[in-house]
């Protein structure tokens, strides 16, 4: 029909022929087919799921180690081939073989590549490899670097997300220097599930270069505003760092004691509230976190401390303590009225809270009741020696976490007063104590002895038990004290 | 601070590992070694608590775990963090996991280790508490991985046909294809 146009096509020099077209030629169609066929005779690298499965059929370690090198073998020489499909599958891989402790540091720049990539899923294993397996070689971190201040920026908040989880994980004091400013507009951003991530990647920031500290302040203050749970915990972590940091901001934070007092409030008083309900408490995180502020701000501080004595006295009385959730509040408040300048009546509490705690059946809740009084012993001494007798019985507990606290605090209730009973007990729990006990136990009864000792003669004879107790584990201190001492008294 | 959290089985093999400073690859594999014969060996009657850990961070840090079934799950945590608190904790990390996985298993956590990377990220970050609220948590696992399922319908199993397809630049090929002039062609038709 058209016998110009069949004649004609063909012929014309390629500049002069419309249907001549230099994209769609026929060396792209050929590498198009090429490639497609490649990938059709190229076995598809193993799935993870497959890997998992033959490292657990194998029957002996030598068997899984060799499933791992040839595993290894294959990631590797991907990688060299810049295969950028399977490159996610293959990091996933990598992953797993790096948990069971293999070497898989070669997968870091592999890492970085996957995060460069516009496509999420890429992305998150990429960050996540990043967590895992980066070091801290400086040249790894300046790429990094540039990757997470362009995701940082990112529309999709989820990108943001693993951005900031990353930075907060291995943050270097270079990467905290640079990215400072990014993380700061962050914590001033309209969705909350930023804010709070934002707010531990400042904490992480001021851990690594405090000085960077100044910028945070603002954004810092109307994190406490906040309804979001998560960012108020955040936001208290963030504060509370600052304030450990350095004295001029702690008075600084001195007036958001009033704030933390109107927020644990609201948490004791609130009904069941289904999102932050745990065990019958209404998010004890939170009010630990608060509990733990407002002993860092009414440390060494009357008026701080006079402000928030009503709101100590109200969790101490008020807490459900069935659960383990009401008592880890409990134990908080304890701290934080033994830390601060409290009333006398709070203070009485507080200890009768911790008798309490030393006759719980639980062995946890022991363990901490021993480890507070072991912390406010050398202040309220003749309160903690109401419990000396229970002490005691704790050193023949069979937990060996729990026999640890008791010896300690055994130590220092030790007095002139008390000494013989005392080192009785001690010393018949030195001759059956553990071998790592006895270095640290013998040397604590020489000291106590040379301090309290009420005679020459008793003294002697706790020196020569301690000898007898500890036999091969003396150490030359004592040696040298038991000496020293029958050299010069006799 | 917590400085490390640990998954292992009842023979000590590793199920999820996540140090939150950094300790070099061999380093962490005694400290793995070391945490689980300190923690194997106690009765399930004594507390949850261990000092004494050697390698990672000396006195001032506690081993605190809790153990169910055939999983040991222990956070290593430095003296600023209370104890029972991060018992709560390791408690809410679980039950997370429980929900996302729907009764999990050890079995759950050998297969899906990044899923549980993913969960715990949303949990705690950088060693510190980020979000205790379960359900918040869950609901952003599910956001996330919904937008992996977007990604893997366009670029599903020949994502490098497509990518090729792709660098062909189809629509402007197709724009470029020039047809004989109609109307002319039309024109010069002779019967």
């Amino acid at each position: 029909m058209y016998p110009y146009y069949e004649s004609e096509w063909s012929v014309l020099p390629p500049e002069l022929n419309r249907r001549f077209n230099p994209a769609f030629n026929m060396a792209t169609i050929k590498q198009a087919v090429n490639e497609a066929i490649e990938r059709v005779r190229m076995p598809t690298p193993m799935r993870l799921r497959d890997l998992i499965r033959q490292i657990r059929a194998a029957r002996t370690a030598a068997e899984e180690r060799s499933v791992v090198n040839k595993e290894c073998a294959y990631i590797r020489s991907t990688f060299r081939e810049e295969d950028s499909v399977w490159r996610c599958r293959n990091i996933a891989k990598l992953l797993y073989i790096h948990m069971l402790g293999y070497p898989a540091h070669f997968g870091q720049l592999e890492c970085l590549k996957l995060i460069a990539s516009s496509r999420f899923t890429d992305k998150r294993i990429g960050y996540l490899g990043a967590m895992l397996l980066l070091d801290e070689r400086q040249d790894v971190h300046l790429l990094i670097t540039n990757c997470l201040k362009n995701d940082l920026n990112s529309t999709t908040q989820f990108v943001v997300g693993l951005a900031l989880c990353t930075l907060g994980a291995i943050a270097s004091p270079e990467m905290a220097r640079d990215l400072a400013v990014e993380v700061e507009r962050l914590m001033k951003s309209p969705n909350a599930y930023i804010r709070k991530k934002a707010a531990l990647c400042a904490f992480r920031i001021i851990k690594r270069v405090p000085e960077l500290m100044e910028i945070f302040l603002p954004a810092t203050r109307s994190l406490l505003s906040e309804k979001n749970h998560g960012v108020l915990i955040t936001g208290v972590t963030l504060i509370t760092e600052m304030c450990e940091n350095s004295p001029d901001t702690l008075n600084h934070f001195k007036k958001i004691v009033p704030n933390l007092v109107r927020i644990l409030k609201n948490l004791i008083l609130a009904g069941y509230s289904p999102d932050h309900d745990v065990s019958g408490v209404s998010d004890p995180f939170l009010q630990v976190k608060i509990l733990k502020l407002l002993r860092v701000l009414g440390r060494n501080d009357a008026d701080a401390s006079e402000a928030m004595n009503d709101i100590l006295a109200q969790v101490a009385t008020n807490t459900e303590t069935s659960k383990n959730v009401g008592n880890t509040i409990l134990y908080e408040t304890v701290l934080s009225i033994m830390d601060i300048k409290s009333e006398g009546g709070l203070r009485v509490l507080a200890v009768n809270i911790l008798g309490r705690f030393l006759l719980n059946n639980d062995k946890n809740i022991r363990y901490v009741a021993l480890n507070t009084l072991l912390r406010t012993v050398h202040v309220d001494t003749s309160a903690v020696q109401r419990h000396r007798s229970t002490i005691l019985e704790c050193l023949k507990d069979p937990d060996i976490s729990i026999r640890r606290r008791a010896m300690e605090l055994s130590f220092a209730l030790v007095n002139s007063q008390n000494i013989r009973t005392m080192m009785k007990e001690l010393i018949t729990f030195l001759e059956k104590a553990d071998p790592e006990f006895k270095a640290h136990c013998s040397s604590s009864i020489v000291l106590s002895a040379e301090r309290f000792a009420p005679n020459k003669r008793w003294h002697l004879d706790t020196l020569l038990k301690v000898l007898i107790g500890v036999s091969r584990f003396v150490c030359d201190v004592i040696k040298l004290s038991v000496t020293s001492y029958v050299l010069f008294t006799f | 601070m917590i400085k490390a959290i640990l998954v292992f089985n009842n023979h000590g093999k590793p199920r999820l590992s996540k140090f939150y400073q950094y300790f070099p690859e061999d380093m962490q594999q005694q400290i793995i070694k070391e945490t689980f014969q300190l923690v194997s060996k106690r009765d399930d009657n004594v507390c949850n608590f261990l000092e004494g850990g050697s390698l990672i961070g000396g006195s001032d840090y506690k081993l605190i775990y809790r153990h169910y079934a055939t999983l040991y799950f222990v956070f290593c945590v430095d003296s600023s963090e209370s104890e029972l608190g991060i018992l709560d904790l390791i408690q809410v990390f679980v039950e997370t996991l429980d929900k996302c996985f729907e009764n999990v298993c050890e079995l759950d956590l050998i297969f899906h280790v990044d899923k549980v990377h993913y969960i715990l990220n949303e949990l705690v970050m950088g060693g510190m508490v980020l979000e205790t609220n379960m359900t918040e948590i869950l609901t952003r696992i599910e956001d996330q991985n919904k937008l992996e399922k977007q990604e893997a319908g366009i670029a599903a199993a020949p994502a490098r046909a497509v990518s090729a397809v792709k660098n062909m630049n189809i629509p402007q090929q197709i724009k470029d294809i020039k047809l004989p002039d109609l109307p002319q062609a039309i024109k010069d038709l002779k019967f």
